[in-house]
């Protein structure tokens, strides 16, 4: 089962053919992907071997659905032009996009966002700036590295990319269902609170991990819908307790303005939530080893 | 970026919103000239990042371009907040001010969408009113993709239940400052007061203005809105070279890969601190995923020039980045930094984990630099940091 990635998921990549995009292909056919195909209108009809790999370059992503059959595209397109590129996969109706590119203007992620919903939420959007998402031994859309890990019964959700390599190492002897890297932006398609609802529903995932960072008040809103809806065990980190006001810490999204969005109040809120959250990842890890223990 | 008020409101007047005439000076003396081109009067504000000016003294009305360079000369130099006060703006005296009234656009994180607050109860902080008159504040969601047309300005006028006398002039003021938002790619624009003025005018009396940073590549007017002058030189030095670093008070210098991990960093530093004296977390600094030996170099050159930093943390997990490469980045610094004459004195304290980890471990070992001491988790590696911070305090 997993979350929204499986192997039957059939990828393509917008801005395959881009330095990052080849070097990620790469490693997604290594996880064993089926990449069906990249997007680039100037390259269209063209082919790239890849490791032995004919993918074939299509100029749209309608295209690219038609003659692919493809459901999930994965995004590594310049900020610049990402607005356009995510518009056009909405437009195309593809069920699931995930937005690597970092540093795209919120008024853009904003207007994407807004398209998508207008057109009937057909397309999943996850990130942007994000690691993307990864069901270990079946597929892998993203950057997130394939060989931390092995397939487990944990479910991940997290703002940070870094903080789920970290999470899933400490966790690798056990493996994880899905990790889905949600992005440290202001604006993302795809929050803490979704990926709680696929985990809860999905029959391989005993125990989630949910992991937040200062900025807004998603974690908040999750420990709320969690005390609601969240039947499975929930183990919790919040990075940032040390991050003073008014300043970005990396994510653009990560900023604690006044009083509001500290990790303080997060860690409250899930805790609040009968969330057991762990001061450090390693403390993370160990809560989550417990309640898989019984 | 948050911007001062006389860049707001710059930018207002670019994009029609009504503002009053204003100039910024740097010096009292300037005060003058200026209060003569406005006709002999003006208000003397100072321009700082903060709220809660007026109360503390920071505007004044100058009735002669004397009383002017008086006030310039007390405003100058103040403290309002802890933040120091380094120019003021000389702006129009307002007609007779008969009515205060708030209105801005903002992001929606929640709800991931913009928002419009308006209320005819301006002129003190939102968040006083919403938490004591709720009712007094009108919130309506705005579709990114739809804006702010003439139909959905009046719908906020009517929603915050402004006067009909300035119904329309209240809905053009929204439409041009929708425009500011878009045009300059703002995550806020804020008019607190919006001014009725004496003859029946609006008037934006005062303005908040923060812009996007990641939309820079296409606002090449906004790098000149950086307040160079007042930030944190190390920060500066940083910025320079492409580091996302930001100062903090501690003693143990950070360096990590991942906004994410570099925050958690942070966090466990400040724990581990608790049993070695106190000792905290002295900067954030995210080298990003590939980083380089020369950009390990510049990085550990910025935290090595920070005075305040005793002991230095380089927390790495190998994603795609192997740590073979991290281990080689940080020998390679080290030499580079010896080669550019830098005294490196300060111990640091190595944990990669992850990718390769390993062979980075071993490449360390092998180099034995006498600074450089290996701990493998995360945890052991913020309490040995945190505790040769303190020893050397």
């Amino acid at each position: 089962m997993a979350i929204f990635l499986n192997k039957d998921s059939k990828v393509i990549v917008q801005g395959m053919t881009g330095a990052t995009g080849m070097k990620h292909t790469k490693l997604m056919l290594a996880d064993g992907t089926n990449i069906v195909g990249g997007v680039n209108p100037r390259k269209a009809g063209t082919s790239v071997d890849i490791d032995g790999n004919e993918i074939p370059v299509f100029g749209t992503v309608a295209e690219a659905i038609e003659k692919t059959g493809a459901n999930v595209s994965v995004l590594f397109v310049p900020p610049a032009f990402a607005k356009a590129a995510v518009v056009e996969a909405i437009d195309a109706a593809i069920p699931l996009a995930v937005v690597i590119t970092e540093g795209i203007a919120v008024h853009d992620s904003a207007a994407f966002y807004a398209y998508a919903v207008e057109k009937g939420n057909k397309t999943r959007i996850i990130g942007p700036n994000c690691p993307g998402l990864i069901t270990p031994g079946q597929s892998n859309a993203g950057i997130i590295p394939g060989d931390i890990t092995k397939p487990g019964r944990i479910g991940l959700v997290s703002k940070s990319g870094t903080l789920t390599y970290q999470m899933m190492y400490e966790l690798r002897d056990i493996g994880f269902s899905s990790a889905v890297g949600i992005g440290g932006d202001p604006v993302i398609g795809t929050t803490h609170i979704d990926a709680l609802a696929a985990f809860e529903a999905d029959p391989d995932t005993d125990l989630i991990v949910m992991i937040g960072e200062i900025g807004g008040d998603a974690e908040e809103r999750a420990a709320a819908y969690i005390a609601e809806n969240v039947t499975k065990p929930v183990v919790g980190y919040v990075a940032g307790f040390t991050a003073p006001e008014g300043k970005t810490m990396g994510h653009a999204g990560a900023i604690v303005s006044g009083s509001s969005g500290t990790a303080a109040a997060k860690k409250e809120a899930l805790e609040a939530a009968g969330v057991k959250v762990g001061k450090t990842p390693t403390e993370t890890a160990k809560l989550a080893r417990a309640i898989l223990a019984g | 970026m948050d911007l001062f008020e006389y860049q707001a409101r710059d930018l207002f007047a670019k994009h029609d919103v009504p503002v009053l005439a204003g100039e910024v000076i740097d010096t009292p003396e300037a005060a003058r000239a200026a209060t003569e081109r406005l006709g002999g009067k003006s208000v003397v504000k100072a321009q700082v990042k903060v709220g809660g000016r007026g109360k503390a003294g920071g505007v004044k009305l100058a009735a002669t371009a004397d009383e002017a360079v008086e006030h310039a000369t007390n405003i100058l130099g103040m403290d309002i907040k802890g933040h120091t006060v380094h120019k003021v703006m000389i702006a129009e005296t307002a007609p007779e001010i008969v009515e205060e009234y708030y209105v801005s656009f903002l992001l929606d994180r929640a709800n991931r969408t913009f928002l419009s607050i308006a209320s005819v109860e301006g002129g003190m902080e939102i968040e006083e009113v919403a938490a004591t008159r709720p009712e007094a504040v009108a919130k309506t969601p705005i579709d990114a993709n739809e804006g702010v047309t003439p139909a959905k300005a009046r719908e906020i006028v009517e929603a915050a239940h402004f006067p009909a006398e300035v119904a329309d002039k209240v809905a053009d003021v929204l439409v041009t400052l929708w425009k500011t938002f878009v045009a300059e790619d703002a995550l806020l624009v804020e008019v607190n007061p919006l001014a009725k003025v004496a003859g029946g005018d609006v008037i934006a009396l005062d303005g908040k203005v923060s812009l996007d940073e990641n939309a820079e590549f296409r606002q090449p007017e906004h790098e000149a809105l950086q307040d160079k002058a007042s930030a944190n030189p190390l920060e500066a030095a940083a910025k320079e070279k492409n580091l996302n670093y930001v100062k903090l008070d501690g003693e143990v210098g950070i360096i990590g890969n991942g906004a994410g991990l570099v925050m958690s960093t942070l966090d466990v530093v400040a724990y581990a601190g608790e049993a070695h004296g106190g000792v905290k977390p002295a900067n954030f600094l995210d080298i990003g995923g590939g980083a380089s030996a020369a950009v390990m170099a510049n990085g550990l050159e910025i935290i090595l020039g920070d005075p305040d930093v005793k002991s230095v943390f380089v927390n790495v997990f190998g994603g795609i980045t192997a740590c073979d490469e991290v281990a080689n980045g940080i020998v390679q610094a080290l030499q580079l930094l010896a080669d550019r004459g830098e005294d490196v004195t300060k111990p640091l304290v190595v944990r990669l984990d992850g990718n390769n980890a390993e062979l980075g471990r071993k490449i360390l070992s092998d180099a034995n630099h006498p600074l450089v001491q290996r701990v493998d988790t995360m945890d052991g590696a913020a309490d040995k940091a945190a505790e040769l911070a303190a020893a050397a305090k």
